[in-house]
């Protein structure tokens, strides 16, 4: 367990800026997750982390110590890859224990550590086995136990649940959980999957191009984007977007969209004349029969082009004019394409953002 | 009657194509085996039957065995081939194998002059080389000695060529996790990398041994002292000794050969698997 702190961390690969001022402190037992999408520099930040990249400038501190000229062996860490590395000509306890031999721990503390760790995850019958004779969850937890066994103080995880199925997938991201509950050790996780950072982070730190975008709690980030990448990165599916400038009439604000309509707005706060990006989640639209909203309500209306039943709710793609946006609804009636819908949304779940900077109004 | 069944079928589905295919092995076949059985014929032949193109001898002697182990120093050739080539083979698996992971899976700077100067060696002949092999075993003193018979083949450029090929195609993930778990890059080299490049390094093994026990030109140059002939420089001294015994030299390479054909025999299937990988990586 122990506090890590990236200080003004750059990362140059020639001219190719991969990491841009990354300041972030972590707290001791802390679950932090890295997402973004691919080439967003998180994985480059984790392997700077671990040693395995230089850092162009900055400083990274680990339990309060300087680690830039540190060899990966000296942080006290230990990483999970993708792919989980494992060693194929060495069997389950040779891998998970190939860590501790580095360390020349004697031969009994070595077996009972490496038994331990096979047992909270459940690799007691398989110690014999080679990788190669692994199902992808089984090579997973090795992996994950050959990081344990050594009690670091901090993990490191690179993308470790992208290789298995929805179903395992899921299955693992509990077992990770209830793992991290267990030994309360400094976690560092880096995933594309924004579900996989909601479910399992403390704090998320959302990356976009070598910057962080906003870091914060998977409620703060979900409730609060700080910018349109945010808000449009996090949730399934996606938010919403309308583009156009505030327009003001007495007491009433509207959003004249680029395409012409006109979108009442109930209590906006935005100065008139700004150019905004209007986003509304679509679990948060109310399918309604009227037109008029109810008080501090938005109408949006659209016409359905795609109807996706999930069983348990149903997703409708619509043309709302000014574009194409995805509504949830949960109940028993039926759609059709063509079909006219409209929605209520509270004002209070809107999202204003600055069409230009893309930062939270 | 099912049997005849079957032997018509097959003969059916025996398309003209293969009928070609298997005559041209076939002949391929002959043309590589009639040697090595005259060879064998031969070491059981008398000086007068030498010339007659016989296959099994009319007087069967064993003279030319009991001769070459009783009358030339035939161990002792095949004890310095022996040692010259296991010596020149262990250290090409190690040197070669340093180097080639070397420059798969370090960066640095110079790395690619580096391999394109390693690999340059192997467009020159080695004909060209003997000469300054010569003059340098001479400077050195290691005329006469078995350093002097090895030290040109102790690396190799074409086993650090096929060793980089193949240590590039590890995951690098195996090398960072090697690393992160503490060990030193010697040890991630000996313990993780090498144990996964074993088909590699047996065809390296394989290639190199053959060919430091058939080498013949630079042992030949190096060597005066008859105790320290390797075995075709052994066999090439009976030529001037005796006035071309063919049965003797005939004897002698069988004897040369038999090493080399229990080797194949033992690591048949290495050595395919050896030759296909040289062939598509090399």
């Amino acid at each position: 367990m122990a506090e890590v702190r990236l200080e003004g961390v750059h990362k140059l690969f020639g001219s190719v800026v991969a990491v841009e001022d990354f300041n972030l402190s972590i707290g001791s037992s802390e679950f932090v997750v890295f997402v973004g999408p691919s080439g967003c520099g998180k994985s480059t930040t984790l392997r700077m982390l671990a040693g395995l990249e230089d850092v162009t400038s900055g400083s990274i501190s680990i339990d309060g110590r300087a680690v830039n000229n540190v060899h990966p062996k000296d942080r006290d860490i230990a990483m999970v890859f993708q792919n989980y590395a494992l060693y194929p000509h060495l069997n389950v306890f040779d891998n998970i224990s190939f860590g501790l031999r580095a360390k020349r721990l004697p031969k009994d503390e070595i077996a009972k550590r490496t038994n331990e760790a096979a047992e909270i995850l459940g690799l007691g019958d398989l110690l014999k086995r080679r990788p190669g004779e692994l199902s992808g969850g089984q090579k997973q937890r090795v992996a994950m136990g050959r990081a344990i066994v050594r009690k670091p103080k901090v993990f490191l995880f690179d993308e470790p649940l992208s290789n298995l199925d929805a179903k395992l997938r899921h299955k693992m991201r509990a077992e990770m959980k209830i793992l991290h509950q267990r030994v309360q050790t400094t976690t560092v996780y880096v995933t594309h999957d924004q579900v996989e950072a909601m479910t399992l982070a403390d704090r998320i730190v959302i990356m976009n191009e070598g910057h962080i975008e906003q870091v914060g709690t998977p409620d703060e980030v979900y409730k609060h984007p700080a910018s349109q990448f945010v808000a449009s990165f996090i949730g399934s599916p996606a938010m919403n977007f309308a583009t156009g400038r505030i327009e003001a009439s007495g007491k009433t604000m509207s959003l004249r969209t680029d395409s012409g309509t006109s979108l009442d707005l109930a209590g906006c706060g935005v100065a008139e004349g700004t150019m905004v990006q209007l986003g509304f989640r679509p679990e948060h639209m109310e399918l309604a029969d009227t037109a008029k909203p109810a008080r501090g309500h938005v109408s949006i209306a659209g016409s359905i082009t795609v109807v996706e039943p999930m069983g348990h709710e149903t997703v409708l793609t619509c043309d709302a004019g000014f574009g194409e946006i995805v509504g949830k609804y949960e109940g028993e009636r039926r759609f059709q394409p063509g079909e006219t819908v409209k929605f209520h949304i509270r004002a209070d779940r809107l999202h204003y953002f600055d069409l230009k900077t893309g930062l939270r109004i | 009657m099912s049997d005849l069944n079957a032997t018509m079928a097959r003969l059916e589905r025996a398309r003209p194509g293969k009928v070609i295919l298997w005559t041209l092995l076939f002949l391929g076949g002959v043309v590589m085996i009639t040697p090595i059985v005259f060879m064998a014929s031969t070491s059981f032949k008398t000086g007068q039957e030498v010339f007659e193109l016989s296959v099994i001898p009319d007087r069967p002697t064993l003279e030319n065995y009991v001769f070459i182990l009783q009358e030339s120093k035939f161990m002792r050739w095949m004890l310095n081939s022996l040692w010259v080539a296991t010596f020149s083979t262990a250290s090409v698996l190690f040197f070669d194998s340093l180097v080639g992971y070397t420059l798969a899976k370090f960066d640095f700077r110079g790395r690619q002059i580096v391999f394109i100067a390693i690999l340059s060696t192997l467009m020159i002949p080695t004909e060209m080389l003997i000469i300054p092999w010569y003059m340098m075993s001479r400077s050195f003193g290691w005329i006469d000695t078995y350093w002097g018979i090895a030290f040109p083949g102790l690396m190799t450029g074409f086993g650090t060529f096929l060793m980089r090929q193949f240590f590039m195609s590890l995951p690098d993930e195996l090398i960072e996790a090697a690393r992160i778990d503490g060990w030193s890059e010697f040890a991630i080299w000996w313990r993780i990398a090498m144990p996964l490049v074993i088909p590699a390094l047996s065809a390296l093994a394989i290639f190199h041994f053959l060919g430091n026990w058939t080498a013949f030109i630079w042992p030949l140059i190096v060597t005066n002292d008859p105790d320290i002939y390797t075995i075709p420089v052994g066999i090439a001294s009976f030529n001037g000794e005796f006035q071309m015994d063919w049965e003797i030299v005939m004897t002698a390479s069988c004897l040369a050969t038999l090493p080399t054909l229990l080797v194949f025999l033992l690591l048949q299937k290495f050595i395919i698997r050896g030759i296909m990988l040289a062939g598509l990586k090399g």
